[in-house]
């Protein structure tokens, strides 16, 4: 794509940060009539989301789901070979799906005629950024209006070195640079879980360690449970309740004690260790502190309900303005501050947030969830269906799933919708648009669902409310 | 180049002033700071500078007209050489624009504008000035608007907090046509044009809010959001205040003989049973509402009708934690004291930890709000609408009482009770009171009417 070698002298928006915020954000902009530079040290836009983050994953999980699917079809009557990989070719096919998307996104922002600039941007004050481009020139550009999009990036374990082979985080996980014969994950969430569904599809013998008493902390149990049951199948082993006390890397593998919650102390040694206890905003080297730009006690850029920062005329989306750090958040977040800067009455309102882990099974949720309702004391009625009797789960040769709506007793109104099972973050897509069309269960009751399918749960999870 | 004079926002609040005096007249020549015209507030008489030099083009305003804060009064003419600039024809739609901010001036006059120039590329956070949009209607976390993203988009463009409008879709969902109807209903309650149709139950809503001071220019605030009930007690009351015309009436009851046998009772009751003086009250309440049934209505003015109950329902005011909830005690009239009694202890025990249902606290017709445990010489209820009256209870005192040879001490209770002067009047509010007063001061009065 044709980049822009020079730094403007001006920007009316400057987005800082192409990511799914960024380039959302872009794009939005244009169509509202806005001139846009977007800066990014990428050659292409995309961000963690589409070079280190959610396409990488999934297409590695679309190859463990191949293999797991061709294992799994003995039980049906159909046998296959033990697959062969060809590590080499997953991960060109993967880079080739990261690189036709990224590669889009460059085409478009060419053709909306967006200034991007590859390189970094820092504040010098509140109206004027000082921008070095990776081919190393430095400029400086003053903008009328800004958009904040940085992102964020994995935590490491302190003390533990960053440029190890052995010890790696989620963006050294999708590198595959090879299959460790053990891997251990650090961290139960749905980063962990989801790599190490990747790595013990190519054969690893996967171990997770999580410092809680259980998986997907903040989702609820009962969907957790669905999943753990094939997980424990899957996994070498789960421990839960469990801390890294000390990582050593060794010649031959990366020595782990661990401490469990009766003060036991083990100690493995595994080839590889997965550093997955989460991710923090890139708030660092912005040069926030020359502008009167506020972070939160996590280290978010702290923002209004129209995502403008402290200064009016800055606005912080996507990771860096708070949980969840997901690419949709950020998409929404982009829309809304790209309209606000344009002058529209744009609020970031929504009624919920959706949340994917993209296991098998997978688990999807939106809005309240019963552990929410329960500690915040809200009173609710629960459908919870079992997908053993769903005709399509069937047959699909499976039978673990669940569906399960989060009523308001007084006005039948859906407050949450969860799904566990295959194909869960299709159809929560439902439960989102069910929330902010403010639907109660009958409304769920009465449209009619496709037969047969999975999202025929839905359907008759609402059914359950009205048997009495 | 002309120069448009407006009147400037001179304090919180004020939107308009009336023109009291013009200090130029057209063609004269002024200098910057010089007093163009007064014009005068509600607050205060403000001279209007000029903000530069020039000549008097055209003044749009004559004393005595009332203008609002932001119209075009003058227009001035830079003294920047305007011969040099060929007189623009104006249309006059052109003039009725409201123009945000003045252009910058061609270079040649820019040097001699004493305005400073900002740096065009440098422009100071307007935007967000530009587009107006209250936040405080977002992330509410507990209790979301039942609407749909485009309906909160067309709420948010019409200046509407969602969370006042009043859903009547399945679960209380707020549609398009909601919010609309909620716009017309509070325009003609503001404007007083036609009659304000009742909306959705009794209570249609918002109730006009003047526009709040920034606080924070004297000091520093927090703000916490309303809760449920506080949201509804603010509309209740605010409804029944500014539509009801009420008139309280003060009398005392002399409750030494009540209170003497109510205290006997209690050193056998269990705490359950225990006899209070407003469980009297709504027994008292309920015979007198026989006797006098208008006091038990409601007024129609749609109909032109007075709705009068055939039964009587008791709502006591309840304090708890988290605000004021009158649940009611049903048909007072047919239970004897002992079992009202023991179903208002139970009600108050549950209201106060929150266990009732709203359909307790429905179907009143009468309110009874005894302070007297919390002190008080005597207060003032609102009638809690569509109700007509209420009974205020304050703390009994003793008191010393002539009985034609001496002083002895009597238990006086002050009572106060509102009601709705449109459907009673004075003399049956005197004769109300004073029958509840007659009866507690002889009970058996009750037996004998009730």
């Amino acid at each position: 794509m044709s980049q822009s070698s020079e730094i403007p002298e001006k920007a009316q928006l400057v987005i800082i940060g192409a990511g799914p915020g960024g380039y959302a954000a872009a794009f939005r902009a244009v169509e509202m009539g806005q001139d846009v530079t977007l800066i990014d040290p990428e050659v292409n836009p995309g961000g963690v989301c589409l070079h280190r983050g959610c396409i990488p994953s999934k297409a590695l999980l679309h190859v463990a789901k191949l293999v797991s699917e061709a294992e799994e079809s003995k039980e049906i009557g159909v046998t296959f070979a033990r697959p062969k990989i060809d590590l080499e070719r997953v991960r060109s096919w993967k880079d080739e799906v990261i690189g036709k998307l990224t590669g889009g996104l460059g085409s478009k922002v060419d053709k909306l005629k967006i200034t991007y600039l590859r390189g970094m941007a820092k504040f010098k004050d509140a109206h004027n950024l000082t921008i070095k481009t990776t081919d190393g020139t430095v400029g400086e550009m003053v903008f009328e209006q800004a958009i904040l999009a940085t992102g964020s990036r994995p935590i490491m374990l302190p003390g533990v070195a960053a440029e190890s082979e052995r010890i790696i985080d989620s963006t050294g996980a999708l590198d595959i640079a090879e299959v460790p014969a053990s891997l251990l994950v650090v961290g139960g969430g749905y980063i962990g879980l989801e790599l190490g569904s990747v790595y013990a599809a190519l054969e690893s013998k996967v171990s997770v360690v999580e410092m809680t008493d259980g998986l997907l902390p903040g989702c609820d149990r009962d969907l957790v449970s669905v999943l753990k049951r094939r997980l424990d199948k899957k996994f070498e082993s789960i421990m839960l309740n469990t801390r890294v006390e000390e990582i050593k890397e060794q010649k031959n593998g990366v020595m782990v004690s661990m401490v469990d919650n009766k003060k036991e102390t083990t100690k493995k040694r595994f080839d590889k260790v997965l550093i997955a206890i989460g991710r923090k905003p890139n708030t660092e080297n912005l040069g926030l502190e020359k502008t009167s730009i506020k972070l939160d006690k996590k280290g978010f850029v702290e923002v209004d309900g129209q995502m403008r920062t402290a200064e009016a005329h800055i606005f912080a989306i996507g990771d860096i303005a708070g949980e969840p750090m997901l690419a949709h958040k950020a998409y929404g977040e982009a829309n809304v501050a790209a309209e606000a800067a344009a002058g529209r009455k744009a609020v970031f309102d929504p009624r919920a947030i959706p949340a994917v882990v993209f296991t098998d099974p997978e688990i999807a949720w939106c809005g309240l969830t019963e552990t929410e309702a329960r500690e915040r004391k809200i009173k609710v009625k629960t459908a919870k269906l079992p997908w053993r009797g769903n005709g399509r789960t069937l047959t699909l040769g499976r039978d673990d799933g669940m569906t399960k709506l989060i009523i308001d007793p007084e006005t039948d109104r859906v407050l949450g919708v969860a799904v566990a099972g295959p194909g869960a973050g299709e159809l929560i897509a439902e439960g989102v648009l069910a929330m902010e069309m403010a639907v109660v269960s009958e409304d769920l009751r009465k449209s009619i669902h496709p037969h047969p399918t999975l999202s025929e749960t839905i359907y008759d999870a609402a059914e359950m409310l009205f048997k009495r | 180049m002309k120069h448009e004079i407006k009147v400037p926002e001179v304090s919180e609040g004020v939107t308009e002033g009336t023109v009291v005096d013009i200090s130029v007249a057209v063609g004269d020549a002024v200098e910057v700071d010089q007093t163009l015209l007064e014009f005068e507030t509600d607050k205060a008489v403000i001279a209007i500078p000029s903000p530069q030099e020039g000549k008097v083009a055209e003044i749009k305003v004559a004393v005595g007209d009332s203008v609002p804060v932001g119209a075009v009064i003058m227009l001035l003419e830079s003294s920047a050489s305007p011969s040099d600039e060929a007189p623009v024809p104006e249309p006059s739609a052109e003039q009725e624009e409201p123009v945000a901010e003045e252009k910058p001036s061609p270079p040649a006059a820019a040097a001699k504008q004493p305005e400073p120039v900002k740096e065009a590329a440098v422009p100071d956070a307007s935007p967000a000035a530009a587009n107006e949009v209250d936040l405080a209607t977002v992330r509410r976390g507990d209790r979301v608007a039942p609407a749909a993203p485009s309906v909160r988009r067309l709420a948010r463009d019409l200046g509407v907090d969602i969370y006042q409008v009043q859903g009547t879709g399945p679960g209380g969902r707020i549609s398009e046509g909601d919010v609309r109807s909620f716009v017309r209903v509070t325009m003609q309650r503001i404007t007083g044009g036609g009659s304000v149709p009742a909306v959705h139950g009794e209570f249609p809503g918002l109730h006009a809010q003047r526009p709040l001071p920034d606080f924070s220019k004297w000091g520093e605030v927090s703000r916490e959001p309303l809760s449920r009930i506080r949201e509804l007690t603010a509309d209740a009351m605010g409804y029944a205040w500014s539509t009801i015309p009420m008139v309280t009436q003060y009398d005392q009851a002399q409750v030494s003989e009540i209170e003497a046998f109510r205290q006997e009772y209690n050193r056998r009751a269990i705490s359950e049973n225990r006899l209070t003086m407003t469980a009297i009250l709504v027994k008292v309440c309920a015979a007198a509402l026989k006797a006098f049934p208008r006091f038990n209505s409601s007024l129609d003015l749609a109909s032109k009708e007075l709705v009068l109950k055939q039964y009587i329902h008791i709502g006591v005011a309840v304090d708890t934690p988290a605000g004021l909830l009158v649940p009611v005690l049903r048909d007072a009239d047919r239970k004897g004291i002992e079992t009202l009694a023991l179903e208002l202890n139970e009600i108050a025990e549950k209201t106060r930890e929150r266990k009732i249902g709203p359909d307790v606290m429905e179907g009143g017709t009468f309110t009874i709000s005894n302070l007297g445990g919390v002190g008080g010489t005597s207060f003032t209820p609102i009638v809690y609408a569509p109700q007509v009256a209420i009974l205020g209870v304050s703390t009994a005192t003793l008191q010393p009482e002539w009985d034609g040879e001496q002083f002895v001490p009597r238990l006086i209770m002050p009572l106060s009770l509102t009601y709705d002067h449109r459907v009673i009047d004075g003399a049956d509010g005197a004769r109300f009171l004073r029958w509840i007063c007659d009866a507690l001061d002889n009970p058996l009065q009750l037996v004998m009417k009730g």
